[in-house]
């Protein structure tokens, strides 16, 4: 027994040159992290900044170009346009969202995953398959048209169409935040205001509502940003009213008037910004809301509330699955509606017909690009700034750096990458119009929340993993990759997938950065839509759909399994 | 000015956090062999103190030797300890026997011998057959055990434990402070333990360093510090204390209300204020106890029974303030000693210290 007892042989084992390594490894993880957000989000940025103080040929003008952009009466009627959008949207999908979601959390209705999961659908989907859906309902040749009379409305095109296509677009993400704001609740709060004979209408005004209050100012603040700064739902179905992101793609693709795009991706800014810090606010109060000794809140049956409810949930599930149906109906029609013949030509000529029969295979590679790096990328950068050791200046700035995207709408990042990688100086220059630079612009433009889910995954984890293993001399970048990695697989399996699914269905940084040979599914759809091949954009649309739905229930079954087999160590919070 | 003779010597070390200050100016040696605990309230700088000697957090100012060797940059994997967290820390995906082995898969030893000592480790904490299970499979206790066999697997000449004992339940925990000690004094490991347990810094410790914001207020046997507080903290810290307020009469007699007690204790001029800490044992309650200066006539106005020792106030109108005096159970019943009775008591003045008053505020 005394051999344990004798100290120091070799206990003092680990070299200089272990150690020196080590903290490289920790060092230059954190360095190389820094460097891309610097490249790939910050430098764009600021370019759009330089290009907004000048003219067409570079000259520096000051605040002319911002002159010019408050005289123009089209940009400001944009900017009111813009404005009531988000507004509108807003007012039409909270209200709606949190319904659906107080359904889910606070009451009895039956079916609870399925409602939850029809309500996840949009998230699948361009928004743009909405609007085609709409236009196949309502549009000029529309099943539904005449519906619109009874609303006082006689087309679809323009504010209408656009709030309700937004409105299906930005639902799951308000019904998620809504969901996890409800979900905090303490039963004792419940019980202490039954206990003195509370009404029920009571308790939801000052229990329940201020409870979610957080959560609904999230949920508006989230729709809010994502309305102001669409893009593809405006062009289709947003007839002659012009909105800011629609202009700056005119701006920039259609005049070549870098610097009125710059003016307008700031003015674009503005609004995402605002919100974006209202959100960060208010979910840090959201945090502190509730203690560790609260109690869930489990819902109790109410024969009427809950059947109300349950009628809800049914009939927006139902318009969610008819919006749906809808393009993958329309897809399958030769001339809707005058032919109603099925048909699968509009998958099979109607791509080659435009151009376009690279478009899905590129997106199916730059999903997968997307999928790789960003999860592998993600999950280590938010393992190298929350768990390694020295370099502390770095991990504010990489800190900030890496929720930025989250208030930066896409287009302002695709603008930004236009000015600084187009640039003939720029060694970078050679990324223009490959596939590496819309991946690369994709992994940053969705960078913020997947760093959060990662950040997530790893506070859940034993704090002193790296501790233990320097005090046994094990570098930290094996203990990364023997414990950190395989406890965290299914959320970097998660992280994978958001990334695959948004860069099959994003168009708003990359429409600025696709060459011929590059285009996209998603972006497809525009031309499709432009060209006037409702019945191919509808087909591309429902194969977005088809391929996100089986990637996501392909990473389910994987994420399911994995943690089947692992459940021996994987059941209990005991460590 | 290292003296190699210290297996790990502290020389003012300070650390602050912001314009918080963690630990001021401690001093300290500890010899090899010997398990030291520091104990104090939380947020004493405790925990702080023992992250320092790991490498884990960086002091602001302040030296730290080991064995003669200066670490006081040095990174953790550059010194010299195994650490067991309140947490453990197990790596949940690991097997026992890979959690034990971890640190010394690097060190080119075979496959066989490195079985070999997982098993000779696993043994060495009572656990000869967990080898193959994952730490979620066992109890807290048991999981204790594991991170203490990893903590030793690699022969280290100093052993941290972080509050690892807090997480377990009242019966195991006095069970594993035996253990613990067992092992420590067979291996004769030098140990650091943190806790603010005073039960089990007493019982544990060859020596206790009780700390107070960030401040070393006594360093001592158990006995030490229990006995011969050198502190008003340390006094009131380590179980209970009356607290007296007098004033010297000089020649070591006090006046507290309209008693006068003697103490062996003096050197404190007449007139000055101060307070007397006595502890509810020190009294002398049965047999004859006329003889004894220092006697209390008061009603017992509350008993709080506690099992094996209840603590009676009782009230006394001479001194003008109650005091707290502690019966065993047998003597509470021998006495009949209850509620509303009349007692006299002795207090017994050999361990009772007496402080000035400033230096209780």
């Amino acid at each position: 027994m005394n051999a344990i007892a004798v100290p120091a042989t070799g206990a003092r084992g680990t070299s200089r040159w272990a150690l020196a390594t080590e903290a490289l490894a920790a060092r230059g993880g954190l360095v190389l992290l820094l460097c891309g957000l610097i490249v790939f989000l910050t430098v764009p940025l600021v370019m759009i900044l330089v290009r907004s103080v000048e003219d067409r040929a570079g000259e520096f003008v000051g605040l002319a170009n911002f002159l010019l952009y408050v005289q123009s009466p089209s940009l400001a009627q944009s900017t009111r346009n813009t404005l009531s959008f988000a507004a509108l949207t807003t007012a039409t999908t909270v209200p709606l969202a949190f319904l659906f979601a107080y359904a889910i959390q606070r009451s009895c209705i039956p079916s609870k995953g399925l409602w939850r999961n029809i309500a996840m659908i949009p998230i699948l989907a361009p928004s743009l398959l909405a609007a085609i859906a709409f236009i196949y309902l309502f549009g000029n040749q529309g099943v539904f048209k005449f519906m619109l009379g009874w609303f006082g409305l006689n087309s679809i095109y323009g504010m209408p169409g656009m709030v309700m296509a937004m409105t299906f677009a930005s639902f799951p993400h308000a019904v998620m935040i809504l969901m996890a704001a409800l979900a905090l609740s303490d039963a004792r709060l419940y019980e202490a205001a039954d206990s003195m004979g509370t009404s029920d209408v009571r308790k939801f005004m000052t229990i329940t509502l201020p409870g979610a209050k957080y959560g609904l100012i999230s949920a508006a603040m989230v729709v809010f940003t994502m309305a102001v700064s669409e893009f593809g739902v405006p062009k289709v179905i947003g007839g002659n009213t012009s909105v800011l992101a629609v202009d700056i793609y005119k701006q920039v693709i259609g005049q070549q008037n870098f610097s009125m795009g710059a003016v307008v991706a700031l003015v674009l800014l503005i609004p995402a910004v605002v919100a974006f810090i209202i959100d960060h606010t208010v979910q840090r109060k959201q945090q502190a809301l509730l203690t560790a000794r609260s109690v869930p809140y489990q819902p109790h049956p109410t024969a009427l509330r809950d059947r109300l409810l349950l009628a809800f949930v049914i009939v927006v599930s139902a318009l969610l699955l008819i919006v749906v149906g809808m393009a993958a109906i329309g897809s399958l029609i030769k001339v809707w509606p005058y032919n109603m013949e099925l048909t699968l030509r509009h998958y099979t000529y109607g791509f080659e017909e435009y151009g376009i029969e690279h478009a899905y295979r590129n997106s199916l590679v730059m999903a997968t690009w997307c999928a790789a790096l960003g999860a592998t990328i993600t999950f280590a950068g938010a393992y190298w700034l929350e768990k390694t050791r020295g370099a502390d200046l770095l991990r504010p700035a990489i800190r900030f750096q890496a929720l930025l995207p989250m208030a930066v709408p896409g287009l302002v990042l695709g603008i930004g990458y236009i000015l600084f990688f187009n640039l003939p100086a720029n060694p970078l220059n050679f990324l223009y119009g490959t596939m590496a630079i819309l991946v690369i612009s994709t992994l940053v433009h969705f960078y913020s929340s997947s760093h959060l889910t990662a950040v997530t995954a790893l506070k859940q984890i034993d704090g002193e993993f790296e501790s233990v293993s320097a005090s046994l001399k094990v570098p930290f970048y094996k203990t990364f990759w023997r414990v950190t990695v395989p406890v965290c697989l299914p959320s970097i399996l998660d992280i994978g997938r958001y990334y695959f699914v948004n860069a099959m269905t994003t168009i708003s940084a990359v429409v600025f950065l696709y060459s011929p040979k590059t285009t996209l599914a998603a972006i497809s759809i525009l031309h499709l839509d432009e060209a006037g091949a409702l019945g191919s954009a509808a087909a591309m649309a429902t194969l977005i759909v088809l391929t996100s739905a089986v990637v996501t229930a392909v990473t389910f079954t994987l994420e399911w399994g994995l943690i089947r087999r692992t459940q021996k160590w994987r059941n209990t919070a005991k460590t | 000015m290292a003296d190699d003779s210290a297996a790990v010597r502290l020389e003012g070390i300070n650390k602050t956090f912001g314009s918080f200050v963690a630990l001021k100016s401690i001093d300290l040696a500890i010899n090899a062999g010997e398990l030291v605990c520091f104990l104090g309230p939380s947020g004493c700088g405790k925990t702080t103190l023992l992250r320092v000697i790991a490498g884990l957090e960086q002091q602001t100012s302040g030296r730290i030797w080991q064995n003669g060797r200066d670490i006081s940059n040095a990174p953790p994997a550059a010194r010299d300890y195994g650490i067991v967290f309140q947490s453990y820390a197990l790596f949940p995906n690991l097997t026992v026997a890979q959690n034990v082995g971890y640190g010394l898969v690097n060190r080119r030893k075979g496959r066989s011998e490195l079985d070999a000592r997982v098993n000779e480790l696993l043994t060495l904490v009572g656990l000869p057959d967990a080898g193959l299970k994952y730490p979620s499979q066992m109890s807290g206790g048991q999981q204790q055990r594991v991170a203490l066999a990893r903590a030793l697997a690699t022969s280290p000449s100093l052993l941290l434990l972080d509050e690892p004992l807090s997480a377990l339940d009242a019966k195991v925990r006095e069970r594993l402070r035996g253990e613990i000690r067992q092992l420590q004094r067979r291996l004769r490991v030098t140990t650091i333990m943190v806790t603010h347990d005073q039960e089990e810094a007493l019982s544990m410790a060859d020596r206790v360093v009780v700390m107070n914001h960030g401040v070393l207020e006594q360093v001592g046997t158990a006995s030490d510090v229990y006995e011969r507080p050198e502190t008003p903290f340390v006094a009131d810290f380590l179980g209970k204390c009356n607290v007296l307020k007098a004033t010297a009469l000089g020649g070591g007699r006090y006046r507290v209300g309209q008693v006068d007690l003697t103490l062996p204790e003096d050197g404190k001029a007449a007139g000055e204020s101060v307070r007397i800490y006595v502890r509810p044992e020190d009294r002398h309650v049965d047999g004859d106890i006329s003889g004894h200066p220092n006697r209390l006539r008061g009603r017992i106005s509350h008993i709080d029974y506690l099992g094996t020792f209840c603590l009676a106030e009782l009230e006394c109108e001479a001194l003008g303030q109650p005091v707290v005096i502690s019966y065993s159970l047998n003597q509470l019943h021998d006495l009949g000693v209850r509620e509303g009775g009349d007692v006299e008591i002795a207090l017994r003045v050999d361990r009772v210290r007496v402080f000035p008053e400033r230096a209780t505020t």
